[in-house]
Parts: C-alpha cells; sequence; structure tokens
C-alpha cells in the first residue's frame, strides 16, 4: 500500500462514498473514486453506469446528494457552471461547447480574454492560441470560424481550450468518438506528454482498446455502483467487459428468431444519399430485425429520417413493400405502412405539457372519427388498451407526460407509434436513459413485433443492444454503410473494427 | 404510507394546474363585477351588462380567431387594420350599385366580406409559412399595408355607406336581437361554440394545439405544420369578417382609424383568458371572458369616479401585463 503510493505519485482528486439521486431516482450508490497527480484513469461502464454524472460532480456541474470530494486532501465545494476551471479543473464535454459565430482564437480565450490597457492584446492570443493547436499537432487555423471546422477538428479546439487552461485535471468524455486514428494518435501522444509533467487524466471511453493503450489505471462502474479500481496492465479487455456486463446478457434479451430467407423485402433502400449520408442501401425481409451500429455523428439518424420521408433526400430510392416513395414525404411513408420513432422523446416525441391521450393519439387521429370530429370514447379505448399492451404504469391518466419517468414515456412513444399499425418500424434509440428493468420489457416488445411479422430497424448506440436484439447489423461509418454483419460475426470486435474504419466491405 | 402522501401530493397537483389557469378568468370576471355592483347599483343591472357585452363583440370574435393563431404558437397584428381594411372594401362595393337588388346586394357583400377576410388571413399565413418570416414581422408588415390601403382608398377621410335603402336593411344585424338577446351576443356565442368544437372535438384542432406546443414532435408525427398553421391566420380572417359583418350596420361607415390598437385588446382578452402566449394551449371560452373583462373594466371607469376614462389604455396595457404575472406564477407551481 504504501509502496504503491510512492510509486504512483499523491492523490489529487478523490470521491468519498458519493451518491447521487435526480427527482427520488438514484444514479449513484457511495462510489469512491480517486486520482492520483499524472495518471491517466479510464472510467467505465455501459450507458447509464453513472460514469458521467460522476464526472459531473467532480468538476462541479452536479452536486453530490452525499458523500464528499476531496482536492489534495481537503474536502472541498465544487463550485458550479464550470467555475471549478479556477481550481484547474476542466472538463471536456462530450457535446461541443464552442460558440459557432467565433473564432478558434476566440473561443480558446472565452471569458478569460486577454488585455493591455483594458483593449483586446488579439495579436498575443492569436500566437498563443497556434503554439497550442501545435502542441496538439492540429493543422487548424487559429483564425477560422468554428462553423467551418469539422467535427474532428472542433473536438481538437475543445482539447486545446482544456490544455491552455494550465489544467491538474482534465475529464475527457469519449474524446475519440469522432477522432480519426491519425488525430487520436495525436491526442494519446500530447495526453502522454502532459502526464509526464504531472497533469491528471479521466479519460471516459467506451473503446476498450483505446483504454488498454493509453490509460495507467481503470475504475468501472455498474448500475451506479463501484466495482473495481485496478492497474490497467494487469487487466485485458475480456476481464474490463466482464466487469462492466456483470450479468448474464441473455436473460436481458429475448431469443432470437430469424426471418425465412426466402420471406418477402418489406424495405428497399437503394443509394440514398442525403446530406451527410452516401449511397446507402440495404433491404429488410417481414419478420426482421436489422441494426444499425456506428459512432455518433456516423450518419444512422440522417439516413433514416431520409428513409421516413423527415429530410429530403439527394439521391436513390425507397421502395416500401414494392411501392416507391417520394423523397421528403412522410405521409406517403406512413401510408405505405412505415413509422419512425425518434431518439429525441422529449423534443421530438411528445407533447411534454399534455396528456397520455392527446399524446397517444396524435399520430393516428384519423382512427377516432370522421370528418375531423374526434369520439372521446374511441380515444379512452385506445388508451386502455395501449396501457395494456405496453404496460404504461401512470397513477393517474391526466398526468402530463413530463412528470412520467423516463421508461413510462419511451413506452408511451413506442405505443403512439405503433397507434398507426406499421408494417415497418425504425426505432432510432429504444432504450435511451430509462432502467434496465424497462430495457428488458421494451427489447421483448420489439421481439414480439418481430415475431408478428413486423420488419423492425434498430439504430442504437449501445452495442450489446444490437448485439443482442438483431439478426443482422450494419455499421455506419462516416455517413456510409460499411459492413453488413451477419450471424457469428456480429460481435462488439467486430461492429467497432467497421465502425472506427480498421474494416471496410469488400464490395457494395 | 409515504406513497399514499405521494400520490395524493400529485393528484393535488395535477388539480392545480388542470384548474387554476382556466378557472382563473372567469374568478376575475366575477370580481369585476361585484366591484362594479359596489361602485354604482345601474352597473350590475341586465340593461347595462347586455350593453357591455354587445360592445364586446367585435373584439371578442377577432380574439377567438387570435386564440388559434396564438394556439399555434404565432401571432397576428394585422387584426385592426384588416377590420378597417376588410370594412372600407365592403362599403365601397355596397356603395357602388353593381347589384340593383338591396337584399342580393346586402348577400353579395356579405360573401364578399367574408372571402376577403379569409384571403387576408391565408396571405398572412402564407408569408409566415412559405415565406418563413418571424410572425411577428410578417403581420407587423401587413399592419402597415392593410391600414395604408384604407387610409388610400378613404383618402384619409371616412367611407360612408350611401344607400339609404341598404342601411335600413343591414341595420339589425348590429341593433336587431333575436328572442330578445341582441344580435351581436348571439353572434358572439356562435362563434365562440363553433371554434370551441373545432378547438376541443375535431382533428385540426389537436393539431393546432400540437403545432403550437412542440412544432417538431408535430412534425415527427405526421402533421403537415404549415398548413396547420396556414389554415389558422385564414380562421383569424373569417373572425375579422364576421366582426366587419356587425361593425359596418353600427356606424355605416369606416375611416383610416378604425380598429386601431384592437390588436392590442384581442391579444390581451385570449391572454387574460388564459391561453399561453407561447402557443400549445388554447382556451376559446376563456377568451371571450377575456374580451368581456376589458369592456367591464372601461365601463367601470365609465361609471365610477375614481379614474378618467382617458387612462383606458394604461389600464388595458396594465392588464396584460397582469394576466401575464399570473399565468406564469401558476405555471411556476405546478
Amino acid at each position: 500500500m504504501n509502496s504503491e503510493s510512492v510509486d504512483a505519485g499523491t492523490t489529487v482528486l478523490s470521491a468519498r462514498r458519493i451518491s447521487k439521486s435526480f427527482n427520488g431516482v438514484q444514479v449513484l450508490f457511495s462510489v469512491d473514486f480517486d486520482l492520483r497527480a499524472g495518471e491517466i484513469h479510464a472510467l467505465m461502464g455501459e450507458n447509464g453506469a453513472g460514469k458521467s454524472t460522476l464526472v459531473k460532480i467532480l468538476s462541479g456541474f452536479e452536486q453530490p446528494t452525499s458523500g464528499e470530494i476531496l482536492l489534495d486532501g481537503n474536502p472541498i465545494k465544487l463550485p458550479p457552471n464550470g467555475a471549478a476551471e479556477a481550481l484547474g479543473i476542466v472538463i471536456i464535454h462530450q457535446e461541443f461547447n464552442l460558440a459557432e459565430h467565433l473564432t478558434v482564437t476566440e473561443s480558446l480565450f472565452l471569458g478569460r480574454e486577454v488585455t493591455r490597457f483594458g483593449v483586446l492584446d488579439r495579436k498575443y492570443m492569436r500566437s498563443e492560441a497556434r503554439r497550442v493547436l501545435d502542441l496538439l499537432g492540429s493543422h487548424v487555423d487559429e483564425n477560422a470560424m468554428i462553423s467551418s471546422l469539422s467535427i474532428a477538428d472542433k473536438q481538437m479546439v475543445e482539447i486545446a481550450k482544456a490544455i491552455s487552461r494550465d489544467a491538474r485535471v482534465v475529464f475527457m468524455d469519449e474524446p475519440t468518438a469522432v477522432l480519426s486514428r491519425e488525430e487520436t494518435n495525436f491526442l494519446f501522444r500530447q495526453v502522454r506528454k502532459l502526464r509526464d509533467q504531472g497533469t491528471s487524466f479521466v479519460f471516459v471511453s467506451h473503446k476498450l482498446d483505446e483504454v488498454m493503450e493509453l490509460t495507467d489505471r481503470v475504475t468501472v462502474l455498474r448500475d451506479g455502483q463501484w466495482i473495481k479500481t485496478s492497474r490497467t496492465a494487469i487487466l485485458d479487455g475480456e476481464a474490463i467487459a466482464q466487469l462492466m456486463v456483470g450479468r448474464e446478457l441473455s436473460s436481458l434479451y429475448p431469443a432470437k428468431s430469424e426471418p425465412n430467407v426466402d420471406e418477402e423485402t418489406a424495405l428497399s433502400v437503394k443509394g440514398l444519399s442525403t446530406g451527410y449520408v452516401q449511397d446507402a442501401s440495404f433491404d429488410v425481409r417481414k419478420g426482421e430485425i436489422i441494426g444499425f451500429s456506428g459512432m455518433i455523428g456516423s450518419g444512422r439518424t440522417e439516413l433514416m429520417e431520409a428513409i421516413a420521408g423527415l429530410r429530403p433526400r439527394t439521391a436513390g430510392e425507397v421502395v416500401i413493400k414494392g411501392e416507391a416513395v417520394l423523397s421528403g414525404d412522410v405521409h406517403a411513408a406512413n401510408r405505405c405502412g412505415l413509422a419512425y420513432m425518434t431518439k429525441d422523446r422529449k423534443s421530438k416525441g411528445l407533447l411534454l405539457n399534455s396528456g397520455m391521450m392527446a399524446n397517444l393519439t396524435l399520430q393516428s387521429l384519423d382512427k377516432h372519427g370522421k370528418f375531423g370530429y374526434l369520439s372521446p370514447s374511441s380515444e379512452a379505448s385506445a388508451l386502455e388498451r395501449a396501457r395494456r399492451r405496453f404496460d404504461i404504469r401512470v397513477r393517474d391518466g391526466s398526468v402530463a407526460a413530463r412528470r412520467m419517468s423516463g421508461g413510462n414515456q419511451q413506452k408511451l412513444l413506442l405505443a403512439k407509434v405503433m397507434e398507426t399499425e406499421p408494417d415497418i418500424i425504425i426505432i432510432d434509440e429504444p432504450t435511451r436513459g430509462i432502467d434496465v428493468g424497462t430495457k428488458q420489457q421494451i427489447y421483448h416488445f420489439i421481439s414480439a413485433l418481430a415475431r408478428d411479422g413486423r420488419s423492425i430497424i434498430v439504430v442504437s448506440s449501445e452495442m450489446p443492444e444490437v448485439i443482442g436484439l438483431c439478426t443482422r447489423v450494419a455499421v455506419m461509418r462516416e455517413g456510409q454503410i460499411v459492413g453488413m454483419l451477419e450471424g457469428d460475426e456480429i460481435s462488439e470486435q467486430e461492429i467497432m473494427r467497421y465502425a472506427a474504419g480498421l474494416k471496410k466491405k469488400a464490395a457494395a | 404510507m409515504s406513497v399514499n402522501e405521494e400520490s395524493r401530493e400529485i393528484r393535488r397537483r395535477s388539480w392545480r394546474d388542470i384548474d387554476l389557469r382556466a378557472v382563473a378568468p372567469f374568478a376575475a370576471l366575477v370580481l369585476l363585477l361585484i366591484v362594479g355592483a359596489l361602485v354604482n347599483p345601474n352597473f350590475i343591472g341586465l340593461t347595462n351588462l347586455a350593453n357591455v357585452a354587445t360592445r364586446s363583440a367585435f373584439i371578442a370574435i377577432i380574439a377567438v380567431g387570435a386564440t388559434f393563431v396564438i394556439s399555434s404558437g404565432d401571432l397576428d397584428l394585422s387584426v385592426g387594420s384588416m377590420v378597417a381594411f376588410v370594412a372600407s372594401l365592403m362599403i365601397l362595393f355596397m356603395n357602388s350599385g353593381a347589384i340593383a337588388d338591396p337584399a342580393l346586394m346586402l348577400t353579395a357583400a356579405v360573401v364578399l366580406t367574408v372571402i376577403i377576410g379569409a384571403g387576408c388571413g391565408l396571405l398572412n399565413g402564407l408569408i409566415t409559412t412559405v415565406g418563413r418570416i418571424e410572425p411577428f414581422i410578417a403581420t407587423l408588415g401587413t399592419m402597415g399595408i392593410y391600414r395604408g390601403l384604407t387610409t388610400w382608398l378613404s383618402q384619409g377621410g371616412a367611407i360612408t355607406l350611401r344607400e339609404p335603402e341598404l342601411q335600413t336593411l343591414y341595420r339589425p344585424a348590429y341593433f336587431g336581437s333575436i328572442l330578445g338577446v341582441p344580435v351581436p351576443i348571439v353572434v358572439i356565442l356562435a362563434v365562440t361554440a363553433v371554434a370551441a368544437f373545432v378547438l376541443y372535438r375535431t382533428r385540426y384542432g389537436r393539431h393546432v394545439v400540437a403545432v403550437g406546443s412542440n412544432s417538431d414532435v408535430a412534425r415527427y408525427s405526421g402533421i403537415p405544420v404549415n398548413r396547420v398553421r396556414t389554415i389558422a391566420f385564414v380562421i383569424q380572417g373569417l373572425c375579422v369578417a364576421i366582426a366587419v359583418l356587425l361593425y359596418v350596420p353600427r356606424l355605416g361607415s369606416t375611416s383610416a382609424t378604425t380598429g386601431i390598437l384592437w390588436e392590442l385588446q384581442a391579444i390581451t382578452a385570449v391572454v387574460v383568458g388564459g391561453t399561453a402566449l407561447k402557443g400549445g394551449a388554447g382556451r376559446v371560452w376563456g377568451t371571450i371572458c377575456g374580451a368581456f373583462i376589458l369592456e367591464l373594466v372601461g365601463n367601470i371607469m365609465l361609471l365610477s369616479n375614481f379614474i378618467s376614462e382617458y387612462l383606458i389604455g394604461a389600464i388595458q396595457g396594465s392588464i396584460i401585463i397582469i394576466a401575464m404575472l399570473v399565468q406564469r406564477s401558476l405555471v411556476r407551481k405546478s
């Protein structure tokens, strides 16, 4: 113990028995965490394990419900809203925090502009920005507008911003999700250099290989609980994955049922292009569950929205049950029996101020009366049916959607989409932000729908979900479908190889 | 135990947010009636109240249309100018003598007025949706256009219905009564009943509320958002036309100053009635209540000697601010 702490340096920032609840739902259970000076510490866990919450608490963006935080061994209450930067604690956000209309230099110095006699010292700031960017090996022009940068370059600016603040502790939440291998290498080299100078890093990532390559220690969280902290070198990827999952996957997912090979094609997409997405082609058979995997920003949602007619396509065709559908025509797609369920249930899926009934029938009002008149009794019976079918548990039927739990909201959204009686359902992120119990229910609903002869496209960033549900998995990268996996090929490593651009399908 | 308490708490909270906002305008109305009765005993008499209701007809009917526009998340500032413009065209048509038979002429004028009103609303709607201009700016523009055209048509003066025969024929439309109830009150009730049916009981009404409360959700639910918004503007235009049909027989004349600041009064009536200005919740009966409240306040000021009636604009302006404050505090509580 003693010898280890000597050789590994002193603890900079630590959490003692941190717990956190949101609206009565506990997401962290008495978690311990310590970060030493000059180490790169990986924080791992499945989505919803509590990584982001812990990061937010350790950087002051959230306050813990109980427990304490120690900085240099002294208890401290971190100031909120990023004011912890003054203490040398910097966070590189997963969602970019850059103002689109500023230049790179202005972004780097936002909030701590350098002045001479009260006037902005632009020359100094520009040269300083250049210096930091060079340090990172980035070719980004310091005078460029943020809005003109690629996603990867924006990430680089975000990182440069953190580094230029003389940080002691840097939190990086999935920093490589949008970076190429080369850019990732630059970043890692720089991170190692800063570590050797004494800066500490917390590295949140799903990518096992990067964790193995870069980090000194690993802490694994599962369902809001601390599971293990260990030196990275004595673990292998398999062991970490085991720690992260911790439960039998088979119980979470229903048994897969493959459709017959000669089953008719329900949906056929040929050479579709829209915005970022280029030349996407695939078929879905009746009764099939097909998964779409890939990094965030790989164009999956754009592709699905184009198929559903929610955004125009620039090329290609969509054929639903033998009928070609015009570009950007939601109604035609709906009429042919295709429905799209958004991943963004709060801002695109549900009317949060309305009750369950108004939400449930919004997409299918034609069913509830003639000549535009709505029959209250018909709607009420639809609601009763949906509540039973999808097990929506709400004490009072008139409660506004915003008061419902995430899981119930998601079930309501699924019920709403199913009210249109679609044959092809595109479900974008079926279980984002909901608890494990409800996840399992939703997986079983999806499976039952497929057994009913409906075709389902599951778009998900959670690999276990795609692997556990789907009989085929398409992998997207930079707007293209780069791989189509079947049967035994469907594994996390294989998907990751395609998603990271290490492997590409032979020919389309 | 605690679960029970929690459920009771939730029930009480949902009681509060569903009902208070809907009930508040009617409570304010009752309060005003009591205050009025205390100020002047004549106030509470049926004749006076019927008078007040009759005079509120123009704003009430226009505000019913505004309820649709505001519920769908838009705003129409042009209604006051639109009244002047539509009324001018109606009187000019009746003065043109294009049709000899007075009854036929009047029928044609009514149809024309409705078409022009709907057309003006359609124009507002298309500029806002197809032109993708903020409704505030779009209708600020048409407000100037309708007002300017009226001034030009009237050459800065008044446009007066000349045909005496037509005047006599048309007069009862404002001054007459059906079963003892003044026609304007009957029209208010009829317009409101139809509007309430459309807003609460039809697919279109549901779409209006969905678009106003979150246009992205509406779009992802396959609702033709722009069509819904445009139709709301057309409904507003139709309501303006109905108000004009009552307005013209009253004075038989219009001028460049007809309907000035009516848009403010209409919006005030809607907001006082409990419709959220940012869209998503329409209360048609509340709107009517709001229009009565505005007229009642004026009436009380007239009958009392506390406040000069010249301050009426200031009082109405204060009412809209107070109504917004009350609305927000009710929202925050829930």
